[in-house]
């Protein structure tokens, strides 16, 4: 029971945070947080369980982005319609794509995610008519049946917290659900899963598809809270930084996941504005430097990244389950039997 | 005399350029159980796992209930009902007690309910909120056990389900496989245990150098236990 109470809490919490979190940092960076989260979210969905590192998420985030925009722009359609068109194109690409790549494993794996990542990076630089080449798709509008909202202000920030959080709510359901057990049973040893009845290659298709469908809910309400969808969106570097943000917050921990894209950015918004100057080097010009220090500093102390060492430092020893997944106790061990 | 539920035909297995199973032929009939003795490297964990699937590197025919399974992706044999309990007894880590038995899907006629899991098994009752590596190797190995019960498998395949285990666990093991026996589960177990083995089985294969060398009744191995405990080399 007072596990149950304590999640309750925790959840509540958090909920607080995201609907205040536009008054106390710009909307803008607001809705940074929210969505790499749910970008972040996406891929600890199916590295922390699924045991496969995608290096190519950039793909998904990116193309539901330019999906979301022209549906938006071109058909002008009401921005949830616009973000279901972005979803939708991250899903018909993740299919193929997941097929393919899930015969490969471990770095393997990684690699071919990547190379179909820039397959669709090239594509869509090439594609200039439809995706505006290098300029990227600019202007692109948020339109409420009836209403627009004004870009920069919290409204959009707002309009899109409850897509995001449905996104959210649907990666923690599937984790605690018995496809999500699965999915940790296959990560786990995925011939012992065979053996126990389950056809693995179907189950990691189908996990890949989900976090694709995550990513892309993701990249379509970044590409319209910012109006553009530019090709940062499909680079390899958007793949590298999620990936990231995931280790930084702890590997299988789902909600570490956000802390560590809320790291990531309110450094990088923090240093862009700082002043501060190290051995005649602007810090602002060494935005990279800097994440990446603090990334090897955090990666060597906290192997677990920080959400995963937090929950390890309050679980009762030996009671609840070790990492990966100490996160997703929801009554487990001894402690929830001697409260109940 | 009961159809034979399992029924192995000329298999053969390789690893590499290397043969580790040569024209294996073996039956088990419904309800019965039968183990593979021999020593370490005869092929019996090799034989368990071309029956499941999970070794590839296979030839021979292999009828579960009639029906032909040796092209059949393991998890299609899972659903057909065989338990594969492996040597490392395969418990989820990460997965409470629970989450572990209700991992499985339920196949077959008969699928044990979890209430009839915790009355044959009343300790995992009492660790069914515990995660897999809380468990000693006893508690592992009941609980390997138990989901493939769960599951509804017809036969269970079982490696060296004794090993490391305490002799106390072991009676216990001893009274849970027959009590499984009784209601009708047929089992396939590798055992170097031969007390154990000549109280839960009825047949025995001798397997030595990858090939069946004899079939004994558990009388014919009790006479002759020193016999194959030497041929075992233990």
């Amino acid at each position: 029971m007072r596990v149950q109470l304590r999640h309750r809490l925790g959840y509540l919490t958090a909920l607080l945070v995201a609907l205040a979190l536009p008054q106390v940092i710009y909307p803008g960076l607001a809705l940074d947080i929210v969505v790499w989260g749910l970008f972040a979210v996406s891929l600890d969905l199916l590295l922390g369980f699924g045991g496969l590192l995608s290096f190519g998420h950039a793909a998904f985030w990116g193309s539901a982005g330019y999906a979301a925009g022209l549906a938006a722009k071109h058909l002008g359609v009401p921005f949830p319609v616009a973000v279901l068109a972005g979803v939708t194109v991250a899903v018909l690409l993740a299919l193929p794509i997941g097929y393919l790549s899930i015969r490969r494993q471990a770095i393997y794996f990684a690699m071919v995610t990547l190379a179909f990542a820039q397959m669709l990076f090239y594509v869509t630089n090439e594609w200039r008519g439809l995706t505006g080449g290098e300029n990227g798709l600019q202007a692109i509008p948020r339109t409420f049946p009836g209403l627009t909202l004004p870009s920069g202000s919290a409204a959009f920030y707002y309009a899109a917290l409850p897509l995001a959080l449905l996104g959210y709510w649907l990666a923690w359901r599937a984790v605690h659900s018995p496809f999500g057990h699965v999915l940790v049973a296959i990560r786990d040893n995925e011939a012992r899963a065979q053996a126990l009845g389950y056809p693995t290659r179907r189950y990691k298709v189908l996990g890949f598809v989900l976090s694709a469908a995550l990513a892309g809910l993701a990249g379509s309400l970044f590409a319209l809270g910012h109006g553009f969808a530019a090709l940062e969106l499909l680079h390899w570097t958007t793949s590298g930084l999620v990936v990231m943000m995931v280790i930084l917050g702890g590997v299988g921990t789902l909600w570490g996941s956000v802390i560590g894209a809320a790291v990531v950015l309110l450094l990088r918004d923090w240093l862009s504005t700082s002043t501060l100057t190290l051995a005649g080097v602007s810090l602002k010009d060494a935005w990279g430097v800097v994440t990446g220090v603090i990334f090897v500093l955090i990666v060597l102390s906290f192997r677990r990244g920080v959400w995963g060492t937090l929950l390890q430092l309050r679980l009762p020893r030996g009671g609840s389950r070790p990492a990966p997944r100490a996160g997703q106790t929801t009554a487990g061990g001894p402690s929830a039997a001697d409260g109940g | 005399m009961p159809d034979a539920l399992l029924a192995v035909d000329n298999l053969s297995a390789w690893y590499g350029e290397a043969q580790a199973l040569r024209d294996i032929t073996v039956t088990v009939r419904e309800g019965e159980t039968v183990t593979l003795v021999g020593r370490n490297g005869a092929g019996k964990t090799t034989t368990l796992r071309c029956l499941i699937g999970l070794h590839r590197q296979a030839r021979g025919r292999i009828a579960l209930g009639g029906r032909e399974i040796a092209t059949l992706a393991p998890h299609r044999r899972a659903r057909l009902g065989l338990g594969y309990v492996p040597d490392d007894r395969g418990i989820y880590a990460t997965l409470s007690v629970e989450e572990n038995l209700l991992l499985p899907p339920t196949v077959g006629p008969d699928p044990w309910s979890l209430d009839r899991i915790y009355a044959a098994f009343p300790r995992l009752r009492e660790r069914r909120r515990a995660n897999g590596t809380t468990l000693s190797g006893g508690e592992q190995q009941m609980l390997a056990i138990a989901r493939v019960l769960r599951m509804g498998a017809r036969l269970l395949l079982l490696d060296e389900p004794t090993e490391g285990l305490a002799p106390v666990l072991v009676q216990q093991l001893e009274a849970l496989l027959l009590e499984a026996k009784r209601q009708g589960v047929a089992m396939l177990l590798i055992e170097q245990n031969l007390r154990f083995a000549t109280a839960v089985a009825d047949r025995h294969y001798l397997l030595a150098l990858g090939q069946i060398v004899d079939e004994l009744t558990s009388e014919q191995v009790r006479e002759r236990s020193h016999q194959i405990l030497e041929h075992m080399g233990v």
